[in-house]
């Protein structure tokens, strides 16, 4: 966490810095995730994001399924050959800011599918800011992703102004 | 890629792509139509979006290995997939399993089958327009979901039933945590009868649409509740019994017109069903003691001891291999040597125990079927889940295919939905109960 | 009627095409002459027969013999709750064989996706194309000389 302090550390003029942590602190308390879900995964994610283990306390609760619309693109399940320019134009379509999360062991690594069918890890296709490993992945991993993510977002440079974050 | 539909479209119609990544939570599947307003003329479902090499794979790993690839093919219904391949080998094998670890098989896939049903018909529900019945369901799905991780050790990919059994003994806890279980699933279950079966919105949107005569259902290859609901008796508990199903008292739901309400229908009965069979496989078992070994002693003393003389009492085994000791052994899977993993007690401690282990786990050992095929089908959630294996004497098989129910389920999509609006194919698409992994492979 | 004697029509009928009939494991097995195919499963499906449903259909690649594909058929009766196999074999050289779609509406797909994986042309098929596969994809994965980590992606990868 400290490394994260050093790295992204906004330029030293109070006001800015102030309104940086004020931007962090809205954006990651009100994430719009696009659940992009394929396989097994999917179902801990319905587990997630339901009664039990509630993804709705974080901040994090509506789902909005239009690329548009969503801030985080939850990549949730395999990813085949097949489906990986998909998954790239889903990407290029969402508007920046936007954070990628890599849900279960076969977006972040290809998993137990080493073929020729299997993406070896969606990091190939698009930029992942987290990786929650898991096959599937207990929900209290992923709500810990997400506080992860939630303290990345609260330290990075948000690019309000005219120039835009180098990604 | 210029498909069969934007080929054959006419000039004057609309396309829409309701692509692979939609929020129907199914997985995914590119559905494409070709609409005149809001009227579906003509329609194309490209598949293989999961594909994932599973039978490919399977010809390069051991019977013992690709059992977790097993797991992820129904994967809301794991257990039952596991419990498929089981039988398939111990069909090939000859294989006799110890009469508790059948009626444990039994109970295990009927709690896989009722979160099967809970989750279809609450993904049905929600895309339909009620939220709240989800959020129900998935609240049931949780309870079941603790009875299995308490036996199994995971929620939903489990590798727990496996040839010549299953693989640790049931937690002493086990009765309480069921019966709470049952008590919620039920009450989820009367909550959403009163939510959904007589609600007018409910009925308009699945009465009489997409309905499948029982001939069309036969000539698609239809099995499962989708079938049962156009009327047809076909049930592979009740056809070809297998475990200890036909000691087991209960009945098979049938529908009556095909149309989208008979599939939720016949769902919601056949979860009663299961139900009751958890409930009598449950009161069958005896219940087993807590068993604490007195003079037990952990695996590195008793290494140690081995060496000079035997070991008097028990290994004491990491909480991992809770279930699986010794004495609970003859009960859980059966006594033939060669395709069981032997107990770690003996492992620990005697020499045929270590070299019956590296056999059993080494390449080129292990679980070795003579040379020939099988083919043996369970009742899945979704249909007859059928296992064809062709085995060549060797440690892995020769060629696994799988028949998937609800592929041949998927292939009349394109038939139900022409001539009906765009909406009517959200209701009809998730009363199918298409699972990606199983679907794709 | 039983299956036996199910077997032993068949032999009477089709002399010249049923090679063997043998039970395994208790299931009863047709092997047969690919020639043969159309008619003999036409005649399993009316009566007296009555195998009203086309449970699966799937190929099996020996490589190495002489034919080297066998087609698989597992065929159901729902009025007599009886299952059949049918094998047949297939050279590497003629990889063609009848389309059973006129007879059941679900081999459209399962044929499509023998024809994805391994290549088998069916003669009277409406619409054959890849299923599970990408359009740029080249080979038949699931031959037995397809490599298994042998990767075709059809976008450019990052790193």
């Amino acid at each position: 966490m400290m490394e994260i302090k050093r790295k992204h550390r906004p330029p030293a003029r109070f006001i800015t810095t102030q309104f940086n942590s004020v931007l962090g602190w809205a954006r990651k308390y009100s994430l719009f995730q696009y659940p992009f879900i394929t396989a097994c995964c999917g179902m801990e994610y319905m587990s997630t994001a339901c009664a039990h283990f509630d993804l709705d306390r974080f901040g994090a609760g509506w789902t909005r399924f239009s690329p548009r619309q969503a801030d985080m693109l939850l990549v949730v399940g395999t990813v085949t050959q097949k489906l990986a320019p998909v998954l790239r134009t889903v990407y290029e379509q969402m508007t920046d800011p936007k954070w990628v999360v890599a849900f279960g062991t076969c977006t972040v690594s290809g998993g137990i599918y080493d073929n020729y069918a299997v993406v070896q890890g969606i990091d190939l296709v698009i930029p992942v800011d987290i990786y929650i490993p898991g096959c599937p992945p207990r929900p209290e991993t992923v709500l810990d992703g997400l506080l992860k993510l939630q303290e990345k977002i609260q330290h990075q440079e948000q690019d309000w102004r005219w120039k835009k974050r180098k990604s | 890629m210029p498909t069969r539909i934007e080929k054959e479209a006419r000039p004057e119609t609309m396309l829409l792509n309701m692509g692979p990544s939609h929020p129907a939570m199914h997985g995914t599947i590119r559905i494409m139509l070709e609409l005149d307003g809001e009227r579906v003329l003509n329609s194309e479902v490209e598949v293989g979006y999961l594909h994932r090499g599973f039978e490919k794979t399977c010809e390069n790993r051991t019977y013992f290995n690709l059992l977790i690839y097993t797991d992820r093919l129904n994967y809301v219904s794991p257990l039952i997939n596991n419990l498929g391949y089981a039988m398939a080998i111990e069909k090939m094998l000859g294989v006799e399993v110890p009469e508790r670890a059948q009626y444990i098989r039994v109970i295990m896939s009927e709690l896989s089958r009722i979160s099967d049903h809970l989750t279809c018909l609450a993904a049905m529900a929600m895309e339909s327009g009620a939220f709240t019945v989800f959020l129900y369901k998935m609240k049931a799905r949780e309870f079941l979901w603790d009875v299995i991780e308490q036996t199994t050790g995971a929620r939903m990919t489990t590798s727990y039933i496996r040839v010549g059994g299953v693989r640790a003994d049931l937690h002493p806890e086990f009765e309480t945590a069921l019966k709470k279980a049952v008590v919620e699933t039920r009450k989820v279950l009367k909550d959403v009868h009163g939510l959904l079966d007589k609600n007018k919105i409910f009925i308009n949107r699945t009465r009489d649409i997409a309905v499948m005569s029982p001939e069309d259902a036969v000539a698609f290859g239809w099995t499962g509740p989708c079938l049962r609901s156009t009327g047809v008796y076909y049930d592979v508990r009740k056809a070809h019994p297998y475990l200890t199903y036909n000691s087991l008292d209960f009945e098979v739901p049938l529908g009556e017109r095909g149309d989208n309400f008979d599939r939720y229908m016949v769902r919601m009965k056949e979860m009663e069903q299961s139900l009751r069979i958890v409930e009598q496989g449950a009161g069958r078992i005896r219940r087993t003691p807590a068993g604490v070994l007195a003079q037990a002693v952990d695996p590195a003393t008793a290494i140690r001891t081995s060496r000079r003389q035997k070991i008097k009492g028990g290994v004491k085994l990491s909480p991992t291999l809770e279930g699986a000791e010794k004495d609970k052994y003859k009960d859980i899977l059966s006594a033939d040597k060669g395709y069981v993993v032997p107990p770690k007690d003996d492992v620990y401690t005697t020499m045929e125990g270590l070299i019956n282990h590296f056999k059993f786990f080494m390449k080129g050992v292990g679980i070795r079927p003579p040379k020939g095929e099988v083919y043996f089908s369970v009742e899945g959630g979704n249909g007859e889940l059928g296992y064809y294996i062709v085995s060549d004497g060797t440690d892995r098989p020769y060629r696994l295919h799988l028949r998937a129910p609800c592929f041949h389920i998927v292939a009349a999509l394109e038939q139900l939905i022409k001539g009906r609006y765009v909406a009517d194919v959200i209701p009809t698409f998730g009363s199918m109960n298409m699972i990606g992994g199983e679907l794709d492979r | 009627m039983e299956e036996t004697k199910i077997l032993d029509l068949l032999k009477e009928k089709f002399p010249g095409e049923v090679k063997e009939v043998l039970t395994s494991l208790g299931d009863e097995v047709v092997i047969i002459d690919k020639k043969a195919l159309l008619s003999l499963v036409t005649y399993l499906k009316n009566k007296p027969c009555e195998y009203t449903m086309l449970l699966d259909l799937s190929c099996v690649d020996y490589l190495g013999e002489n034919p080297r594909f066998e087609m698989v058929y597992h065929l159901f009766s729902l009025p007599r709750n009886r299952r059949l196999r049918i094998k047949a074999r297939l050279g590497e050289d003629d990889l063609r064989i009848s389309s059973l779609t006129g007879l059941w509406k679900n081999a459209n797909w399962l044929e499509r996706e023998v024809f994805d994986m391994f290549g088998v042309h069916f003669e009277g098929h409406p619409d054959l194309r890849r299923i599970f596969m990408y359009d740029c994809f080249e080979g038949y994965p699931l031959r037995k000389d397809y490599p298994l980590r042998k990767r075709q992606p059809c976008i450019k990868f990052r790193e």
